[in-house]
């Protein structure tokens, strides 16, 4: 060994030598440092404690009271490749869908094609929503197609494009559902059915939108249990909100008879768009008897996901419903004499009973813009086909893991059970071995559950790479699976703490440090 | 593993106790609950003055693990809520029969506690 090199292992005992990018581990050897715990190269207020510039002088200067200058300005003061460096370590810090696969249940996180953002990153789709629609006919016109393609793929006549996310979409269809009532006499209907299976939106939507929520069992076999249908319908019910397939990813098979039933005591069914992507090109929720549905086009329609926005909810309606939808929407102008003109052309217009206006403009146009865009490269072949993987993925997957799945048949998810094992347990062990674990622990129908979605992108070899991280995990020890994970940037969380004392925003990290 | 199950008071099913004292009653949940839920982490309660009806929601408390609805062994005015929990709702794990009490109710009839299980058949039902 080198004098050097002594040196400097003596001054790694010493933790005198620090390296950003890499940490000792045994042997001579260092593992990337995937942190920026160590803040020394981030400093708060210029490098070395000195204030930024001239400050003081031109604080002196200044003709505002004191109490309105101050002295330095806290600015970071990094070069260029140090802030890239420090953005990119933070990048390797998370796992998304650009890292491996991410079969989270019902949020259906699949890769979005980089193509759609290109499509958006388009210069002709910079328009300001204020410019005249004569001016902006080429955005009215991809606004239009949007809503017809959505109506078409879920069976509906009508669609407003405004709603910002899915769950605002959920709030809309409600509002709208209530509108119609209000307006056909039948206001005093205050009640919206819930399956307990549901997505907690599903509960919280009804009751923000002022109904009382009756909660629906599940039968034997995981799906809606038609009696207690039958029991909780009345002259107060508004609606039945349902995702078919269900959260369990069975098909409703009975949903024509619970479509008739809804019907028949004056209620209306909706279609919680979440696990659409089972059905695409195959089946559609308006033929089935749904009257309204909100597409969630970041499950579906690849848009981005998560990250809190910005997203969009479309919401299709059945005819009746249509003249209640948010202002404005986009139709096919006419001329005063009522025909067409020579070339097609197209006007925003505001619904004869809208609810009103829900989001800005026309919503979310960038949003959409990449949901039209994969829409128009798949076309209906293309769709039918994602949904016909989603489902066989799922399927594939499912029969490679020692997991049991004790409802069946499933379509584009299933869920697992964890058995005597904790299904959060089972998830942190899996980021260890470097996938992304399932959702856990919901539906409560089955117990330790791992709901699981690998989505139709996901290759043989990367899916037979998940099911072994399911699989080995299936093997290990509660005192192993209790101290995961071990090879993650973030280790154990300790959730209590974050529960008891949560630091809401960086005010209480500087708390800490003092 | 055993759980602590004093004999000087009355439990529902449900696992929360009853301790009467002169007409004043105490309320909490089982070193056996606190125990499934695992760590405490927020207690809701009711206000002062509130009435309550026996086996009629009081509160709902949530752990790391699950949320759960407290239901009240007796009827009558609550007199007292333990406010210390809303600061350290841990009290509960650390002494769910002392520190970690809830409520004082008024009873309108402590004799009421007599219909709820006693510590044998409670300790029967959580064996």
């Amino acid at each position: 060994m080198s004098d050097d090199r002594e040196d400097l292992e003596d001054a790694r005992d010493d933790e005198q030598v620090r390296y950003d990018q890499a940490r000792y581990v045994e042997d001579g050897q260092y593992e990337p440092l995937l942190s920026e715990k160590d803040l020394t190269r981030v400093e708060i207020g210029g490098r070395d404690g000195e204030s930024s510039g001239d400050a003081d002088d031109a604080a002196t200067d200044s003709p505002l009271p004191d109490d309105l200058t101050r002295d330095a300005l806290e600015l970071p003061e990094l070069s260029e490749p140090e802030l890239a460096r420090h953005y990119t370590r933070l990048s390797q810090m998370i796992y998304g869908i650009d890292s491996g696969p991410y079969p989270l249940g019902s949020c259906t996180m699949k890769y979005n094609p980089k193509f759609t953002e290109d499509v958006a990153a388009l210069s002709s789709a910079a328009v300001h929503p204020d410019r005249s629609e004569r001016s902006v006919q080429g955005t009215l016109e991809l606004l239009y197609r949007l809503q017809d393609y959505l109506g078409r793929i879920g069976g509906m006549d009508a669609v407003t494009l405004q709603p910002p996310a899915g769950a605002a979409g959920e709030f809309v269809g409600i509002r709208v559902a209530a509108a119609y009532h209000e307006h056909e006499g039948e206001g005093h209907r205050d009640e919206v059915i819930v399956p307990e299976s549901a997505h907690g939106t599903n509960f919280a939507t009804a009751a923000l939108g002022g109904y009382d929520v009756v909660s629906l069992p599940s039968d034997d076999d995981g799906r809606v249990d038609l009696e207690a249908l039958e029991a909780a319908l009345s002259e107060n019910t508004a609606a039945l909100m349902l995702t078919n397939p269900n959260t369990l990813g069975l098909f409703e098979r009975d949903i024509e008879e619970i479509a008739e039933l809804v019907h028949d005591a004056g209620g209306l069914l909706y279609y919680d768009g979440a696990n659409l992507n089972a059905l695409l090109g195959r089946a559609r929720p308006g033929d089935m008897g749904f009257d309204v549905m909100h597409y969630n086009v970041h499950k579906t329609f690849a848009t981005p996901h998560g990250g809190g926005g910005p997203g969009a909810g479309p919401v299709g309606v059945v005819e009746e419903l249509a003249p209640f939808l948010p202002a404005p929407r986009v139709r096919e102008a006419t001329d005063a004499d009522g025909s067409s003109g020579t070339e097609t052309s197209y006007e925003l217009f505001d619904p004869e009973h809208t609810i009103g206006t829900v989001h800005g403009y026309q919503g979310n146009w960038l949003v959409l813009i990449k949901a039209f865009a994969y829409i128009a490269r798949l076309g209906d072949e293309g769709l039918a086909d994602a949904s016909a993987k989603a489902v066989l993925n799922a399927n594939y997957l499912a029969s490679r893991i020692e997991y049991e799945v004790p409802y069946e048949p499933f379509h584009h998810e299933f869920v697992a059970s964890a058995g005597d094992q904790d299904a959060a347990d089972v998830a942190k062990r899996m980021l260890d071995y470097g996938v992304h674990p399932p959702t856990t622990k919901w539906p409560e129908i089955v117990s330790e559950a791992l709901m699981t979605e690998p989505t139709e992108v996901e290759s043989r070899e990367t899916l037979d790479r998940l099911a072994a991280a399911f699989n080995a995990v299936a093997e290990e020890d509660d005192e192993t699976l209790e101290a995961a994970p071990d090879r993650t940037t973030a280790r154990r969380i300790d959730q209590t703490s974050a529960a008891r004392s949560p630091r809401l925003s960086w005010h209480a990290l500087a708390d800490r440090d003092e | 593993m055993s759980f602590d199950i004093p004999d000087d008071r009355r439990y529902l099913e449900s696992h929360e106790w009853g301790h009467d004292d002169d007409g004043t009653v105490r309320v909490g949940i089982t070193d056996f609950a606190q125990d499934e839920l695992g760590d405490v982490v927020f207690v809701e309660l009711p206000d002062e003055g509130d009435a309550l009806t026996q086996e009629e929601q009081f509160g709902v408390i949530e752990s790391i693990k699950a949320v759960s609805d407290l239901y009240a062994p007796v009827s009558g005015e609550v007199t007292a809520v333990n406010e210390a929990l809303f600061d350290a709702p841990e009290l509960v794990n650390d002494d769910p029969f002392g520190e970690g009490w809830m409520l004082e109710i008024d009873a309108d009839d402590a004799d009421e506690l007599e219909a709820l299980l006693s510590a044998d058949e409670y300790e029967e039902q959580i064996a």
